[in-house]
């Protein structure tokens, strides 16, 4: 009856069922890479490194949704869903929500879960805990979202974010999507507080309140500058209403030609093969401070040794916290 | 002594209030049994329960149905059950109180249908619908449709009232399950007379909708409260009510007519504090609920239904419902109560304390007015959140000792019951037959219609919906024509879709200070989480159509302030989705609530699917009122844990569920934290 009495399952014919799409291994390899213990960490590597290289570089679609709370971010997710279920392609999402700064719990999956076709095999959402993680995201999210990748067509990451979390998720998806809310002033706060660079796409959800969606619309389109190299990427801003289902098409047909334009300009390879790098730094900084990284010889020299290591960020992760935990 | 004065004669005592029994169960034909036994032994009105699949828009044969027929009332599938149901009761000379929301529309349909077949004058037609969906929102749960159609529904059972069945009460504006969700006496205030506000602003804009008409609408509107066990706290609520209803009834709605500016309304006491340990002492805290709210002439309720002294064991057995019938008459037949008028009125002691609660609940009705209103309040999860607040720090303090609950956290101590040694364990058994012989009774009534007609009255009904032509002339069309509750269900579903409500869970602000036995619970979660590798996640399910989530919501809180990851979906799951959620989200536990009683065939599917996905093995807990015979058998197939309403120590069910989750991985139970 006890998990113990099973024979840990190989991380290679592991990363095979994900990559058919068997939802049962995906779960299982959600759970391992979730699990902190030492030999979990290093097959979990192992997983890692042995899902098709293909798949994590150049297909599918990893899409970050993010917003302040309330604004309707679950509703546009579901509604996103049943979009791109309706053009035949399988779903991953990774939601993540806060934890209890005091308990170190969270309540999770509530709302996006209820809304969503939850007994749809084309479907998958896992929730994840920030648990406390600076900078929003949890560590977890960038190895969970290869998972999610090798597995299915498009990949949704929702996180609550106000401020520097967008940065966050910007260094894990192909395109951020931030969802605002009329009247609220956050849209343009994006814009002002000079992070304008991190969402590829912005939503003002709850269109069907009229008048104000219009006034955010246009304060926005006013605010907006366009790319500044030829050929590059301008931020679009659209208005939806998720709950009553206008402007989803819009928003599915906004993120599918960032893709396009992503694989064209050749950034989709790029982002994607340098996320493992982001990754990697966030959580060195996070576990051993600036001052760690310079013990290793400073972000070029870990940026260097990822190069070099055949497994991957995650196993090198391993291997520095060994290291660096020893002293 | 000798100023003693002999009773009153009968012709100066107040007339009584209307004396109802909350029940129905089986069948229609064993309700009918029932209720003609209850008015044979001096019940003066009924009030009608309806089973799950009624109560949402399904037939007994739809796959949510299953395990629910009967069981927490009596099924009704079509117009034929609805004339068995009432065979032999006159229904023009009846009062009758259906506890019926989301398909009010057409439980009233079936009841003018029947009443048509009965040859009744039905503009004589006496009763209630209760027809409060914003309540099921928040607690209850019997929702179908998003917010806006409800309460389009709602207003076109108001009007249609108004005009055809002027003696009906078209809307009870329930606070009885607030209170059942943790609400404190003002927030039970401010959310009824808010909801009663919502309703009626929505109906004043209608076309058509004159001074005279809205003032007749006003004086139908009636309330449905809950009675607790601070008596006196109570008898000032009501007070207070009925001064800002009248205020709010002359300010808002210009009623000047006397007559229609009455405060209207029935009680059923509280559920809430019953308890099961030493269950005997509820016929005492029923008592004393129900002299709250009959005490004060002035603020007096129109009619009474009390639970009876078992409802935390199970289901009341027709003698247990008798001794709460018996409470009422003694109350109103034998005491003096009735011989006076207003003893209160004058006391500035009931004045301070009804002042108090008025002016908290304007400045609740105040903070609901901010977040736009009751519906925007509940879509926002602003007054769910505000119930589950109040309902943690109910449970804290009984924790906590501050709150004393005899049997519960002081005078536990105490002599086997000789009330529970019966064979049947001193609650009813439902006939585990009901379920299909329904499903039959349905089959029989779809092979003995004209399909034609059914499929033109469902036209009908569609065609209503989509215009807002009041839908209660066309559900009545389709009551003669014996179409199925669950194709007027299904039909108004594919017109306004289907909705889900906050689970409020999410915003409930954590203390730091949880007190050292929350510490110690902490502990053990970490350290557990630690040695399994990652932080303990735990899925909490309602499976079923029941929709009384206050418990599953209670403990999803408690288990997030005690270190679990919780993925919380709601309420009306299917086994199927809970299978699919436990896989997709990786929990290392599983826990279920279900109040219906519908325990034993959920729990056997749940185990089912979760096979169906691989995760047979995965440790289950069960809570809900579950005699002992079920508990039994539930732990010998497998559940881990079955909690029940003794079960009220939060910090020990954690650290249970730590038990359990360590037992499964053959980790040592380690040391208790409490």
């Amino acid at each position: 009856m006890t998990h113990l009495a099973q024979p840990a399952e190989a991380p290679a014919s592991l990363a095979a069922a994900v990559a058919a799409g068997d939802r049962g291994a995906v779960a299982r390899a959600l759970n391992l890479i979730d699990d902190h213990r030492a030999a979990a960490h290093d097959r979990a590597a192992e997983l890692l490194a042995a899902l098709p290289e293909d798949r994590l570089l150049g297909a599918g679609h990893l899409v970050g949704l993010t917003g302040p709370p309330g604004v309707g971010k679950s509703t546009l997710t579901a509604a996103l869903i049943r979009h791109w279920r309706g053009e035949g392609l399988t779903v991953g999402v990774l939601a993540v929500d806060p934890s209890s700064p005091f308990s170190g719990g969270a309540v999770l999956g509530d709302r996006l879960r209820m809304i969503t076709p939850a007994t749809d095999p084309g479907v998958f959402v896992r929730s994840l805990a920030d648990r406390g993680t600076f900078g929003g995201v949890s560590a977890e999210a960038w190895p969970m979202s290869q998972i999610l990748l090798a597995a299915f067509d498009r990949v949704l990451i929702e996180t609550v974010g106000v401020g520097q979390r967008e940065v966050d998720i910007a260094d894990l998806a192909d395109t951020i999507v931030f969802v605002a809310q009329p009247y609220s002033g956050d849209a343009i706060q994006v814009i002002k507080a000079g992070i304008l660079e991190v969402p590829d796409i912005l939503v003002v959800n709850k269109a069907d309140l009229g008048a104000g969606a219009r006034r955010t619309l246009s304060d926005l389109a006013a605010a907006i500058r366009p790319a500044e190299e030829p050929g590059g990427w301008t931020l679009q801003a659209l208005a939806a209403s998720a709950a009553i289902g206008t402007g989803v098409a819009e928003t599915a047909g906004t993120i599918e030609r960032h893709r396009a334009w992503l694989a064209d300009s050749g950034h989709l390879v790029e982002r994607r093969q340098t996320a493992p790098l982001r990754w990697l730094l966030a959580r060195l900084v996070e576990r051993f401070g600036r001052h760690g990284i310079g013990r290793l010889g400073g972000d070029g020299a870990v940026a260097e040794r990822l190069a070099e290591a055949p497994t991957g960020a995650f196993a090198l992760l391993g291997e520095y916290n060994r290291l660096l935990s020893q002293h | 002594m000798s100023e003693t004065k002999p009773a009153a004669p009968a012709a100066t005592r107040d007339k009584p209030w209307l004396i109802r029994t909350y029940s129905g169960h089986s069948s229609a034909a064993a309700s009918n049994a029932l209720y003609r036994g209850n008015l044979a032994k001096g019940q003066t009105g009924l009030s009608v329960a309806f089973d799950l699949p009624t109560q949402t828009g399904y037939d007994a044969d739809h796959p949510l149905a299953r395990g629910e027929v009967g069981k927490v009332g009596v099924p009704i599938s079509s117009i034929d059950d609805m004339a068995t149901l009432f065979d032999q009761i006159p229904l023009e000379q009846m009062n009758t109180s259906m506890t019926i929301n989301a398909t009010a529309p057409w439980l009233l349909a079936l009841y003018i249908a029947a009443a048509e077949r009965q040859g009744a004058d039905t503009a004589k037609l006496q009763g209630t619908v209760q027809n409060d969906i914003i309540k099921e929102y928040l607690s209850r749960g019997t929702y179908i449709f998003p917010p806006a159609p409800s309460i389009r529904l709602t207003g076109d059972v108001i009007t249609y009232s108004v005009d055809e069945i002027p003696k009906w009460n078209p809307m009870n504006v329930c606070s009885y399950h607030l209170q059942e969700a943790g609400a404190t006496p003002t927030q039970e205030i401010a959310y009824a007379l808010s909801t009663a506000i919502t309703i009626l602003d929505e109906l004043k804009g209608r076309p058509g909708m004159d001074e005279a008409e809205m003032a007749r609408s006003v004086g139908r509107i009636s309330f449905f409260v809950n009675a607790g066990i601070r008596f006196i706290e109570e008898c000032c609520k009501m007070r207070a009510m009925a001064a800002m209803w009248d205020r709010i009834a002359r300010e808002r709605y210009g009623v000047t007519d006397e007559k229609l500016l009455r405060f209207r309304y029935g009680v059923q006491v509280n559920s809430l504090g019953l308890t099961e340990a030493q269950a005997e002492n509820n016929v005492q805290r029923i008592v004393l609920e129900m002299l709250g709210v009959v005490l004060s002439k002035n603020a007096r309720a129109r009619a009474v239904q009390l639970p009876a002294w078992n409802e935390a064991l199970g289901l009341p057995r027709p003698w247990d419902q008798q001794w709460s019938l018996r409470v009422q008459q003694v109350m109103a037949f034998e005491t003096d109560l009735l011989e006076y008028g207003d003893i209160l009125d004058g006391s500035p002691v009931i004045e301070a304390k009804v002042n108090d609660l008025i002016a908290g609940a304007e400045a609740e009705m105040a903070a609901v007015a901010n977040e736009g209103g009751m519906t925007r309040a509940v879509e926002s999860g602003y007054v769910k959140r505000r119930l589950v607040e109040s309902h943690t720090n109910r449970m804290r303090a009984i924790e906590s000792g501050d709150l004393t609950i005899v049997g519960i956290n002081k005078y536990t101590e105490t002599h086997p019951s000789p009330l529970m040694t019966g064979s049947d364990g001193g609650i009813l058994k439902v006939d585990a037959s009901a379920e299909g012989e329904q499903i039959a009774r349905l089959e029989k009534t779809r092979s003995q219609r004209d399909p034609a007609a059914v499929a033109e009255a469902l036209d009908r009904l569609r065609a209503a919906a989509a215009s807002g032509e009041n839908i209660l002339p066309a559900s009545i069309a389709c009551a003669h024509a014996r179409v199925t509750t669950g194709e007027w269900g299904g039909t108004l579903r594919e017109v306004f879709g289907e909705y889900r409500a906050p689970t409020g869970i999410d915003g409930v602000i954590v203390g730091r200070a949880g007190g050292a036995r929350l510490e110690g619970v902490r502990r053990r979660v970490k350290e557990t989480g630690d040695a399994l590798g990652r932080p303990l996640r735990l899925l909490i399910g309602k499976p079923g159509l029941d929709g009384h989530s206050n418990g599953a919501e209670q403990i999803a809180v408690k288990a997030r302030d005690a270190g679990f990851e919780v993925v919380y979906d709601g309420i009306r799951l299917s086994p199927k989705q809970i299978a699919t959620a436990a896989l997709e989200e990786g929990v290392h536990l599983i826990g279920l609530s279900v109040l219906s009683g519908s325990h034993l065939e959920l729990m056997e599917e749940v185990r089912r699917e979760l096979a169906a996905v691989g995760l047979a093995g995965l440790p289950v807990i069960l809570g809900g009122i579950i005699p002992e015979d079920d508990a039994f058998h539930l732990r010998e197939g497998g559940v881990a844990r079955v909690y029940t309403p003794k079960d009220a120590d939060l910090n020990a069910i954690m650290d249970d569920l730590v038990d359990v989750i360590r037992a499964h991985h053959g980790l040592d139970p380690s040391e208790q934290a409490a």
